[in-house]
Parts: structure tokens; C-alpha cells; sequence
């Protein structure tokens, strides 16, 4: 064979105990594919005949343990027997490891995930690093799997129904403490004992770790069926079945099978070879490509930036300043005077606090967020992040003041989200070095930033700001210079046929469920009250006077009477202790697809003139804009790929369907056409 | 008439720049900064409008009388939160209140020495946040709870404790009474104002002063040296807010006595505030100045540091001023501005007293003639420890940086800034605009 012993390495101690390294040919990450689970295989037969005191399965890639199966083999499973045929050689290689009387430890640092999870799951003991880098997670539910090469049956006995379903359904990941705490990892030490505690429970082979009985009853026959329903209500919060069919199907194999290793392992593989095959499985996993993709973008430069300074200490430009702090970064945030900033610092020590928790790291990124009503960061900075309203002859003006005092390769950013760049590079000597970078809001939580290249961005200053927006971890989007840049564009029609809907008397309630049915995480009508009417109001004014678009009248005058959205307790609807209150609502199924069409209809329509002038670079990156920047669920892959999946022919054809019906404003645009031709209908 | 050479031999010693917190008066609980929270706040904006790095200083020196339990060696806690990295060393030093001064003393001597060309040095203090201990006898019923093993030698053990072991050791008041004559600061300056027939009119006008000159200092933009500080729920804090712009005679004479209790004459009101604040200045060599360019806002030229009776703590800058000045052959007039740091409005007014008095010229300075006396127009000139506060360790510091500042903003020459220090010492420092 060619590919014999390409992946792993052993050795023997003078303990006699066998270390086996895995450390994947050609890759920098530790993946399964099928030829690795085969030589594993191997390996482990081997290993068997030569009676060792011990096993300890490490790897050898300093970035972590192993990532779980390659998803890329996913993409070439084509049929149910296939996926099959791939679960049980990974179950029947585990499930010789597992089966190994000699003791067996996984020795685990960095990333510990799915597959990864699975293999740790089948040895006797776990030992993993004590650092913030070591994570084990089983987060096939985000592929919309679940774990299929004996996760779910071997982690449930080992730390109790309830813990093992949470880490499941939710995909989340444990640090080595948090997993430890949990019964899931025997000892977390030091990078400096690490072999060292591997030894010892290899060479003292202590009785593996028990859930304790509140634990064990969770997986009892008695408890199963009510916590199985309290599991499923608490999904369905998060994810619905007909969106999201894994997380119901692991619950129910567990309700029907906990506390029988073989039934549950069969069980698990069926299931998975079912769900792999279902167009939510391919679509998220095209997404999870979509986020490779991304992350990627960043890797052309090696630009090192160590001092950001922002100007404008307001909600956006405040949480953009943190999270760099948090990420590491020096920052200095400007603004015309403390009480400006104060607000953003409080708001950053919060951040700090629920992300870092430990009172040293918290003390840290304080002190690395410079607030600086002097501006004394300029001179400094590697990049300056401007984050100051919207108006194109106030950020000039800041502009001329900035330039001069920054470094010649200092990188200026622009946070604007509907200023083209050309109206802003007049007041610079050196244009060259203007690139957008648009957060979202908010930042902590939006993982996209469109990196805007203006008409004279340079490819470096763009290639820089992508490497940037990837240290702070971030997913960098390329987009032209264009009104609205890709996400706000597509966004806007949307939100404005949902005004019209309200205008035209349906219920806000009604149009949210349509859109959440559809599968957005928020509906419009709610999205547009929590950006603010105002802000809603402006984006679309500037859109409009681009585009010819009309804006329904209703939100001029909401605006005019103060009703602002969430901000100031009412907009669409209104709001208590900032929730929205939603009266109840009801509609026809018929009304509430009619609903969902015309409101998707017009982003979609307008994700095709994207397209056209080539906002972005293709249809996976609009898709990824929209999944990344506004939630675009998910399951449908984003919208080029629903549009693709749907049929173009035919939404093109109930575009002009509703042409008739409801006003030019649904008029398909010309890329239709195109669309249509290479996909022949 | 020029200076000679400094008091500490060597190259001269020149100051660059320096910064400050507000002083921050401490409201019954833990205020919203540690002590070395103060110290990075001041001094972070200070560094980011250098032009040279935090690494290339050559070491951090800073002054605190009570550092809190995670900030031992604060100096070292403060340059490493600074982003002065590992290289660069630090150290902590405690003369009490004029640990400030102490460690621009120390950096003085280093530059002097060619032993460092650029240094931060400073004090700080958070008397909010002085420890509350356990009492001696809570501590040894603690240790014997954990020596018992048995359940009936653990339940005699917590058997023994008594409502007196609960009673804590306040660390600032403490720290403020003298270990040795066992008087409180307060006490002592009573015993000068005694002694030099201070009327408690006196100290009220006093410190009726003091707080005006600090009210028209901030009107006047003269307190330029402070950073603003942020805490971590939104406030922001721009001022000494001490400051009682409004006070007057009448209110000042209500307050009663706090140490001799009930007559006596230091009340709350003439003397310093107990407060929180942090203050730094910046020194270098002239080849560090060169190399980088740095303005220059004054050079030291001696210091002197003084021992007297504890009783007495509070005439310290009059042991300390005399030999300082008269080593250089001045008088009070060669001087154009002062800076007293004002524990006791009582305290600075016996300074001032004796400071012209012959007989105590002749016996405790060793001089024929008494010295002129000091023209309080021109003696704390922007307010004082009364008014804006006298957080312990920061102090000594505060008083050379503004000091420094007043001799710029009056295009003035020479000036001496002193403390006096419970336990019985005194400090001073004599500094000198580089143009005079």
C-alpha cells in the first residue's frame, strides 16, 4: 500500500509503554480521512500483539490534538451506503481501541474536536493541557450531524445523560478544567507534566472515572423519556426540527437506547448516514467551507499591527476599540471629551468580564484600552479605525487633521456603512492607505467586517486590513465601494417590504414569524427596531438616492414622533425592560408563505443585482456576507445557494408574479437572465 | 546666583515631563481604584505622548507607604501593567509621606551616578483601600480552630471566641498614629500649634485659602498635570474633588476637634484630606534628552532629608529647608515659589513661625539670624494638602510636578518643594527652571 504508515508514528518506552503520534501527512492539522483510519487501524493491531504496558495516543502538530473527520470526505459522500460504510470503519477502529485491555490515555493539547473527541472518548484516561488554547468539543450538531463514531454512546455513560446531551446539542467546548470539572477528562495538568501524567496513569491504571449517581440516574429508563422532552423544548428555542433535524434525532437515540453501548453505537451510525445525505447536513457544511474561505482571505499578508487607535468612542467605535483589546491588541480610543468615552469604557470592562472572567486578564485588556480624549494614539498606530457618524464632511475634515500626524504606513480605516470611499479620499495625501473596514453590530457578536477597497485602496493596504480583521478574529468580506457595500444593500429592500406589510396592516408579529419561519434569526420587523428607526431611515435614504427605491412613508413617520425602535421603548413595537412585546398573533399558512415570499423575494432579487455588479467577487461570498453579517439561515446555505437550490426560472418567475401584483419594486433584476442561462432553468 | 553642582555629584538630573491622577477623597469605603490603578492611569498617558517607548526606561521607581496585598513591590506591578516589559526594572520605596519625594530622590541619584539616563519615578497611594486586619487575638483563635482535629477539640476551639476578636485593626489609623510616642498626626500638629500660639482662626483662614487658591487653580487651567481617570462603571473623574469652592469661615469654625477631643483646634477641615491619587514625573540625563529629543521642564538641584522629635513631625520642612538652603547660600527671597505640603494647616504655620523665629533659628538650625520670612504669596500657590488632598505616598511627588509646573507658568527661577513626615523626619528638594 501507498500510504502506509503516513500518518502515525510509535514508540516504545523503556516502561514499555507505547506512544503513538499522530501527525497527518500533508496537512498542518490532524484530520480523519478514510486512508487515517485505516492506518490507525492498523497501528492498533500491531500494537495489540506486542503486549505493551500501555498506549498513549498524542499528536504531534503544535495547533492541537485532532480537528475530527476531514469534512472535505463528507462532500464526496454521495449516498446513504457510503456514509454508512464510513461511520462503522470509524466505529470499528474505535471500538478496538476501546476495547484494548491494556490501559490507554489520550494525551490532549490545542483543539480536541468531534472525531478528535470521539477517539479521546474510546481510551481509558484523558489528559489534557491546562491553557486557554486546549478545547474538546463534539460540535457536529453545527454540521447538522451528530456524533456518529461512538460520541454520544461513550460520553453519556461516562459523565450522565444531562451533560453529555448539553455538550452534544449545543456543540459549545470545555476548556481542560471545565471538562475535568465534568468527569470527561481524568487530569489536566501543565504543558511541563504532561508526559508525565500520562505515565502515571498508565503505570498506576487507577479505576476509570464514574458519574456520580445523580449523573447515572440521569441515563436511567425512568428519567429519559421527561428529560428527553425538556431537551427538545429547550432546542426548539434555538433551532427548529424541521430546520434542524440532528439535535431531535440524537435525542431521541438516546431516549430510546442510553445504557446500551451496542444498540446506541448502531443507532448513531444510521442515523448520521441519514442526516449527512439531508440538504441541511450539505448546506451547513458548504457554510463551514464559507467560513474556511473567509478565514483564508486573511493569510496573504504578513502585516503585524500592534497599536490600534479608534476615533469615536460611540456604541460602534467603543466595542470595536474593546474587542481589539481583548484580542490583544494596544488600542488608544479618541473622542472629544471623557464623558464621551467614559461610557465605552464601562462597556468594555463588561465585555472583559464575561469573556475573560479571571480579575488579572480583566486588569490586562483594561490596560491595554487607552482611553484618549487627546488623541495622543495618532502618532502610534499601526491602523486607525474611524468610527464617527455619518456625515462625509466631518470625517474630511477629521481626515486632514489625522493624516498628517499618522505613520506614513499607517493603515486609516473607515467604519462608515453607506459612504462610498471616493467621496472621502479627496482629503488625503494618501489615499492609498483609505480602506472600510464595517463592523457589525453588535461586534462582539457579528463575526463578518466588510473590508471596503475604494476606487485607490491599494492591494496591500486591503490585503493588511483582511490579515487585521482575521487577528481580531473576524470574518473579513471584499466588497466594492458600492452605496450600502453588500450586507446593508440586500438587507434594505427587505426591510422595507416589511414596513410596507406593516403599513399595509399586518401584524409586526405575523411578518417576524413569516421571516423566522423562513429561517432568520430575528424577523425584520424586530431587526429594524433594535438598529433604530432612525438609522434605518438614513441607510435607506442613501440607498434610495442611489438605487431609485422607494421608502414607505410609515417610517418617516414613526421617526418624526420619536418612535425610534428599541432605543426609545417603542418603534413597531414596544418595549419593556428592552424586550419587545409581542400580542399574539394568527395566520393562515397560505397568508404567512405569501408573507415570507415577498419579503425573501426582495432580498433575493437584490442579492442578484449584487451579483451583477459584482459587489463581491462570487456567490459563495455573498453568501457568506449574508450568513456571517446577518444571520441568513443558515440550513439554506445563504441566498445564492437557496436560489440555487430552489430554481432560479421559477423565482424569477414569481418575482414577476408579484410585479404585477404589488409594484414595480419587484421587478426582477437583470441578472436574472444570466442566472438563468447557466443554470438552464 | 547659579546653583552649584548637584547635591548628588555627577551629571545633572533634568525633568521631562510628568502627570497626575485627581485626588480622589476617600468616602468611607473602598474608593474605585487600587493603588496601582492610580499609579497606571497617570502615568499611561504621560508615556503615550513620548516620543521613546515604555522599554527604554531604564527603571521605575515608586513611593507608597501602604501598598494592598496583591501589590507587593507596586513599582514592579505598576511598570510591568505599564507595558515597560521584563527588561525594565522597578522598586518600591516608603519614607511615609514623602515616599513621593524619596523616590525622585532615588532616581536623582541613579542619573547623577550614570547608573540610569531615563527613569519614571513617583508615588501613590490608596488610603481607601488600606487594609482592615484581624486583631492578634482573632488571628491565634483562627489558628488554633485549625490545629484542633477532633470534633470536641474543634468545638472547644470555636467555643473560645469572643465579640473583642472581631474588633479589626484599621491599618490607616495605624498608620497615622506615631509607633513610637504613640500620638496620632493630628496630635502632633496640636502640639505646634500649642507651642507656637496657632489660633484655630489661623488655621481656618488657612485652609479657607487653601481651598480658594485650588478653586481658582482649576478655574485657571492650572492644574494642567492631571489625567483624567475612568473606573469601570461609565464615571470619569477630571478634578480633586475635595475641593470645597464654597466653604467659609463660619462653616469651617463648626467643625469640632477629631484628635484632641473637645479642645483642641485640627479639625477635618484644616487639615489635609485623606484621599486616593497618584502622581509621576519623569527624569532624564542631558544625553538621554539629547537622543531623544525631550523638552526639558526643570532640573533638581539638591535635596535634603531631616530627623526631629515625632512629637513634633510637623516642623520636618524646616530641618530639612535650612541646611538645604544655606548649603547653597540662599535666603528665603533666592526662592520664587514654595511648595509645603500641607498635613495641618496648623503644621505649615508653625513651619512658617519658626522658620523666622531667631531663638529657634539659633538652637535647632544653627543660625545667627533668623531667616526672612517666607511671602505666602507665593508659598503653595494653587491649593494644598487641605484642599486637594494628601494621599500619603503620592504627595512628595505631586507637590515637585506642580512645583515645576508654577515656575513655567510664572517664568520664575528657583523653587523648593518640602514635606513632613510622621515619625519625625523632614524632605526638601530645591529644583530650578533650566532657562534661569
Amino acid at each position: 500500500m501507498t500510504d502506509t504508515d503516513n500518518h502515525f508514528r510509535a514508540e516504545t518506552d523503556s516502561d514499555n509503554i507505547v506512544w503513538l503520534h499522530f501527525d497527518r501527512a500533508g496537512s498542518g492539522t490532524n484530520t480523519f480521512s478514510t486512508e487515517a483510519l485505516h492506518e490507525l487501524d492498523r497501528q492498533l493491531q500491531s500494537i495489540a500483539t506486542q503486549c505493551p504496558r500501555g498506549l498513549v495516543i498524542l499528536s504531534d502538530k503544535p495547533n492541537g490534538f485532532i480537528a475530527g473527520a476531514d469534512i472535505e470526505s463528507f462532500t464526496r459522500i454521495e449516498t446513504e451506503q457510503q456514509a454508512l460504510d464510513f461511520l462503522r470503519l470509524g466505529q470499528s477502529v474505535f471500538n478496538r481501541l476501546a476495547a484494548y485491555t491494556l490501559p490507554t490515555v489520550a494525551l490532549i493539547h490545542g483543539f480536541c474536536m468531534g472525531g478528535g473527541t470521539e477517539l479521546a472518548l474510546a481510551c481509558r484516561y484523558r489528559v489534557t493541557r491546562d491553557d486557554p488554547a486546549t478545547r474538546l468539543a463534539l460540535p457536529e450538531v453545527r454540521l447538522g450531524i451528530h456524533p456518529g463514531w461512538g460520541g454520544s454512546a461513550r460520553l453519556t455513560p461516562l459523565v450522565g445523560g444531562l451533560k453529555a446531551m448539553d455538550l452534544m446539542l449545543t456543540g459549545r467546548s470545555l476548556a481542560g478544567r471545565q471538562a475535568k470539572r465534568i468527569g470527561l477528562v481524568d487530569s489536566v495538568v501543565p504543558e511541563r507534566h504532561l508526559r508525565a501524567a500520562a505515565r502515571r496513569l498508565i503505570l498506576e491504571a487507577p479505576a476509570p472515572a464514574r458519574p456520580g449517581w445523580l449523573d447515572r440516574l440521569s441515563n436511567s429508563f425512568i428519567a429519559r423519556p421527561l428529560l428527553a422532552t425538556v431537551m427538545r423544548r429547550q432546542v426548539a428555542k434555538r433551532a427548529p426540527q424541521e430546520h434542524y433535524p440532528a439535535p431531535y434525532a440524537l435525542i431521541d437515540i438516546w431516549r430510546q437506547h442510553a445504557n446500551d453501548t451496542g444498540a446506541m453505537l448502531e443507532a448513531e451510525a444510521q442515523s448520521v448516514a441519514r442526516l449527512i445525505n439531508d440538504p441541511t447536513a450539505r448546506n451547513l457544511v458548504h457554510v463551514f467551507f464559507l467560513q474556511e474561505q473567509l478565514k483564508g482571505l486573511g493569510r496573504d499578508s504578513d502585516y503585524r499591527p500592534e497599536h490600534v487607535h479608534v476615533v469615536g468612542a460611540g456604541t460602534m467605535g467603543g466595542d470595536i476599540a474593546s474587542w481589539c483589546a481583548l484580542r490583544g491588541f494596544r488600542v488608544t480610543l479618541q473622542d472629544q471629551s471623557p464623558e464621551r468615552i467614559a461610557p465605552a469604557m464601562q462597556r468594555a470592562h463588561a465585555l472583559f468580564r464575561r469573556k475573560l472572567k479571571q480579575p488579572r486578564e480583566i486588569t490586562a485588556a483594561m490596560d491595554r484600552l487607552l482611553p484618549d480624549h487627546k488623541g495622543l494614539g495618532v502618532a502610534r498606530a499601526d491602523i486607525i479605525i474611524e468610527a464617527i457618524f455619518e456625515d462625509a464632511d466631518v470625517k474630511r475634515g477629521l481626515y486632514r487633521e489625522l493624516e498628517p500626524r499618522m505613520k506614513t504606513d499607517a493603515i486609516l480605516a473607515t467604519n462608515t456603512s453607506s459612504i462610498p470611499l471616493e467621496e472621502l479620499t479627496e482629503a488625503l495625501a494618501r489615499p492609498g492607505q483609505l480602506v472600510g473596514l464595517h463592523f457589525f453590530n453588535p461586534v462582539a457578536k457579528m463575526q463578518l467586517v466588510e473590508v471596503v477597497n475604494g476606487a485607490s485602496t491599494t492591494a496591500e493596504v486591503s490585503a493588511q486590513a483582511m490579515a487585521f480583521t482575521r487577528q481580531i478574529d473576524r470574518l473579513p468580506l471584499p466588497v466594492t465601494s458600492t452605496p450600502g457595500f453588500l450586507v446593508n444593500r440586500i438587507l434594505m429592500p427587505y426591510l422595507m417590504e416589511a414596513v410596507t406589510l406593516e403599513s399595509e396592516g399586518v401584524a409586526p408579529g405575523l411578518i417576524d414569524r413569516a421571516a423566522t419561519g423562513f429561517g432568520m434569526p430575528m424577523g425584520p420587523v424586530e431587526l429594524a427596531d433594535s438598529v433604530g428607526l432612525d438609522i434605518c431611515l438614513h441607510v435607506a435614504k442613501v440607498l434610495a438616492s442611489h438605487f431609485n427605491a422607494e421608502i414607505p412613508e410609515r417610517l418617516q413617520q414613526l421617526v418624526d414622533v420619536g418612535r425610534l425602535g428599541r432605543k426609545s421603548g417603542r418603534g413597531f413595537y414596544e418595549y419593556r425592560k428592552g424586550k419587545a412585546v409581542k400580542p399574539k398573533v394568527s395566520g393562515s399558512d397560505a397568508q404567512l408563505e405569501e408573507i415570507s415570499d415577498r419579503l425573501m423575494l426582495r432580498l433575493l432579487n437584490e442579492a442578484v443585482s449584487c451579483v451583477r455588479e459584482q459587489v463581491v467577487g462570487s456567490n459563495d461570498l455573498l453568501d457568506a456576507g449574508m450568513i456571517f453579517g446577518t444571520g441568513f439561515a443558515p440550513f439554506r446555505g445563504g441566498p445564492m445557494h437557496h436560489i440555487q437550490s430552489t430554481g432560479a426560472g421559477a423565482l424569477q418567475a414569481r418575482l414577476q408574479q408579484c410585479t404585477s401584483r404589488y409594484g414595480e419594486r419587484f421587478t426582477p433584476d437583470p441578472g436574472w437572465d444570466s442566472l438563468f442561462d447557466t443554470q438552464g432553468g | 546666583m547659579g546653583a552649584q553642582q548637584a547635591g548628588w555629584g555627577g551629571r545633572p538630573v533634568l525633568v521631562v515631563d510628568g502627570s497626575r491622577t485627581p485626588f480622589l477623597k476617600v468616602r468611607g469605603k473602598p474608593g474605585a481604584f487600587a493603588a496601582c490603578d492610580l499609579a497606571v492611569a497617570a502615568a499611561r498617558p504621560l508615556l503615550a505622548r513620548q516620543p521613546f517607548s515604555a522599554t527604554d526606561l531604564d527603571e521605575v521607581i515608586l513611593g507608597c507607604v501602604m501598598p494592598g496585598p496583591d501589590e507587593a513591590n507596586i513599582g514592579r506591578v505598576a511598570a510591568l501593567r505599564l507595558g515597560c516589559g521584563e527588561r525594565v526594572p522597578a522598586w518600591t520605596v516608603q519614607r511615609n509621606c514623602a515616599s513621593g519625594l524619596q523616590s525622585i530622590d532615588c532616581a536623582a541619584q541613579n542619573i547623577a551616578s550614570g547608573r540610569s539616563g531615563l527613569v519614571l519615578a513617583g508615588g501613590v497611594e490608596s488610603m481607601s483601600h488600606a487594609p482592615v486586619l484581624y486583631n492578634h487575638a482573632m488571628v491565634n483563635w483562627l489558628a488554633a480552630l485549625s490545629r484542633a482535629r477532633s470534633p470536641g477539640a474543634k468545638l472547644r476551639a470555636i467555643a473560645g471566641l469572643r465579640p473583642g476578636h472581631l474588633k479589626p485593626v484599621i491599618a490607616l489609623l495605624r498608620g497615622l498614629t506615631d509607633p513610637v510616642v504613640g500620638l496620632s498626626m493630628g496630635q502632633t500638629a496640636e502640639i505646634l500649634a500649642h507651642r507656637f500660639g496657632i489660633t484655630r482662626e489661623q488655621m481656618d483662614a488657612f485652609a479657607l485659602r487653601s481651598h480658594q487658591r485650588l478653586d481658582a487653580g482649576h478655574r485657571a487651567g492650572h492644574l494642567d498635570e492631571i489625567e483624567v481617570l475612568y473606573d469601570s462603571r461609565g464615571n470619569f473623574y477630571d478634578h480633586d474633588d475635595g475641593l470645597r469652592a464654597d466653604s467659609s469661615m463660619e462653616q469651617l469654625a463648626k467643625l469640632r476637634p477629631v484628635f484632641d477631643r473637645p479642645d483642641g483646634n485640627v479639625t477635618a477641615g484644616n487639615s489635609a484630606q485623606v484621599t486616593d491619587g497618584a502622581a509621576w514625573v519623569l527624569l532624564a540625563s542631558e544625553d538621554t534628552v539629547a537622543r531623544y529629543e525631550l523638552p526639558v521642564i526643570g532640573r533638581l538641584i539638591d535635596s535634603q532629608w531631616a530627623g526631629l522629635d515625632p512629637a513634633q513631625m510637623g516642623l520636618g520642612p524646616t530641618y530639612a529647608m535650612a541646611p538645604l538652603l544655606m548649603r547653597q547660600g540662599f535666603d528665603s527671597t533666592d526662592i520664587d515659589f514654595w511648595e509645603i505640603n500641607e498635613a495641618f494647616a496648623a503644621q505649615v504655620l508653625a513651619c512658617l513661625a519658626a522658620w523666622q523665629d531667631a531663638g529657634f533659628c539659633q538652637t535647632e538650625l544653627g543660625r545667627d539670624t533668623p531667616f526672612t520670612p517666607i511671602d505666602e504669596s507665593r508659598l503653595n500657590v494653587d491649593g494644598g494638602g487641605v484642599s486637594i488632598g494628601h494621599p500619603v505616598g503620592a504627595s512628595g511627588a505631586r507637590i515637585v510636578l506642580h512645583l515645576l509646573h508654577v515656575l513655567e507658568r510664572e517664568q520664575a527661577h528657583r523653587g523648593v518643594a518640602s514635606l513632613c513626615i510622621g515619625g519625625g523626619q523632614g524632605g526638601a528638594l530645591l529644583v530650578e527652571r533650566t532657562t534661569g
